[in-house]
């Protein structure tokens, strides 16, 4: 679980992020929303540790992020998976070697455990065909999900995802969201994903946290959002003619 | 007082050594916060390594795809500017009064003090200090450090130590390569072009040589190397932007990797002679 508590953070006289209070429980997908600008970014760096926060707690089962020394804090990362935008890749490796590399780097395995356990995690993203390509070889959807992959190679308790659809036709961002929502349940994991993408607050998202100009605007579950009353939410939720058809037929 | 200031001469000088002084500080305080920078980037750099059996694995890699891979140029350079020194130093230096070894010695004493060493870092301060840049810079534009970071992983000495390292190792290579292959093109000029004899060009190139030149180029290279790399390093590290930024770090570092190659070459060249 991962709490935040009274979050600010401003760049120089900028304030980005206002009191932001929120739960984001494991076993769940947690989503943040909200218009391009509103400090959702910014929010998921200052929960990775990539922005210190100007005040405020970032509670990681209670430890508290800003508070800890780099020992801590080396160990805390190690429970971490992160799902880029662009996947963030490394070029110069192949599909295996990249799902490998945190394995390489911190576990103590055998050579052929290792190769185990990246291939189960490429099995579990339906990759294993490709894992001797390159990530320039494959889609943009699959090299997502090998991104996903290299994520969960070292079994994380925090899964964390910065826009995982951008750039993917509605069919394969399906197949990443409900990837996404099967390994959170499956491993238990506290997953926050970043999104825009209408359809992953439709169909994944059990928490959802809606921020506006750099306030927590709104907080609820994907039912709750067909019946809020929330304006600057609806206004953003609803913005499709799509989505406002569905409102209209559910009501 | 507007009558003061349009009329009194005295006004404008003050005025541009105002102006001038605060120019020189503001360029004094950002070439200091940049070697701090600089200076910060190299103490994580130099930490010890995670695991040192991904340490010699990058290790190794950067001593192919740095040293090994400029090999070619460094011989094909080489080769030409001592075929090209050993012509121009018989031809104008030619007198019934010279010695007639003076050419391959002259030829011996510039590939050892000066060409092989900084000349040939400045060559590759071009090609090893932009790959090194561009590669780095694009891993930071595409999230790639980032995601190290995330991981837990020392992004700077990860990436950055190998790379110091290997073409540390495989500098003194270089330069013996090159001294070698510039002798080659001396003698290429007395086989093929018969500008000089064998025998005249051998004498002169063995005449009072003294070894310690030998180890004064690769002293040199090495600091070289370490210029090259790191500050390549160092501007590809800390791009912000996108691919115009990452051309612009690339130009930097090999810009700046050339002045500081040469001001530290007038520097060793007095401390080691």
């Amino acid at each position: 679980m991962i709490e935040i508590k009274s979050l600010y953070k401003s760049f120089e006289d900028k304030s980005v992020l206002k009191d932001i209070n929120c739960v984001f429980e494991n076993g769940k997908t947690n989503l943040i929303i909200g218009q391009s600008g509103s400090g959702k970014t910014v929010l998921m760096k200052c929960i990775v540790g990539l922005f210190r926060p100007t005040s405020g707690k970032i509670l990681y089962d209670g430890r508290d992020l800003v508070c800890m020394n780099k020992n801590e804090w080396k160990l805390l990362r190690r429970e971490m998976g992160m799902i880029f935008q662009s996947a963030a890749l490394f070029d110069s490796m192949t599909v295996l070697e990249n799902v490998m590399f945190p394995l390489d780097m911190f576990s103590n395995d055998s050579y052929q455990e290792r190769v185990k356990r990246a291939q189960f995690c490429l099995d579990r993203v339906n990759l294993l065909d490709a894992q001797k390509k390159f990530p320039d070889e494959i889609s943009g959807g699959m090299q997502k999900r090998v991104a996903i992959a290299r994520a969960i190679a070292l079994n994380p308790k925090y899964l964390f995802c910065d826009e995982p659809n951008s750039g993917l036709d509605p069919k394969t961002s399906l197949v990443i969201d409900e990837l996404i929502h099967d390994i959170t349940v499956d491993f238990n994991m506290t997953t926050i994903i970043n999104t825009h993408d209408m359809n992953s607050v439709m169909g994944i998202g059990e928490n959802i946290l809606y921020i506006h100009e750099g306030i927590k605007e709104w907080q609820g579950t994907k039912d709750q959002i067909m019946n809020s009353t929330n304006e600057r939410l609806n206004s953003f939720i609803f913005a499709s003619d799509l989505f406002r058809k569905v409102k209209e037929a559910n009501q | 007082m507007q009558k003061y200031l349009t009329l009194h001469p005295s006004f404008y000088g003050i005025f541009t050594i105002f102006v001038c002084s605060k120019a020189i500080l503001m360029f004094l305080s950002k070439s200091l916060s940049t070697f701090g920078k600089y200076l910060i980037l190299m103490g994580r750099t130099f930490s010890r390594p995670e695991r040192m059996r991904m340490f010699f694995k990058q290790y190794i890699k950067e001593m192919s795809q740095l040293g090994t891979n400029s090999i070619g140029i460094v011989l094909l350079i080489s080769f030409f500017i001592g075929a090209v020194i050993c012509i121009q130093i018989k031809l104008n230096i030619e007198s019934p009064w010279m010695p007639k070894f003076i050419t391959g010695y002259t030829t011996r004493e510039i590939m050892l003090l000066e060409f092989s060493s900084s000349i040939m870092c400045l060559i590759l301060a071009g090609k090893v200090g932009s790959n090194i840049a561009s590669e780095i810079g694009t891993m930071r534009v595409t999230q790639q450090i980032d995601a190290l970071e995330i991981m837990g992983v020392n992004s700077a000495s990860y990436l950055i130590l190998p790379k110091i390292a290997g073409m540390i190792t495989m500098m003194p290579f270089l330069v013996c390569f090159s001294i070698f292959a510039g002798f080659v093109g001396a003698y290429a000029t007395a086989v093929i072009g018969h500008i000089i004899t064998i025998d005249d060009l051998t004498l002169g190139l063995q005449h009072d040589f003294n070894e310690w030149y030998v180890w004064m180029g690769v002293i040199k290279s090495i600091f070289f190397a370490f210029v090259i790399t790191s500050v390549s390093a160092f501007y590809g590290y800390t791009v912000e932007g996108g691919s115009v930024e990452v051309g612009k770090a690339s130009t930097n570092s090999v810009v700046s990797s050339s002045v500081l190659i040469l001001f530290s070459d007038v520097l060793l060249t007095h401390l080691l002679s």
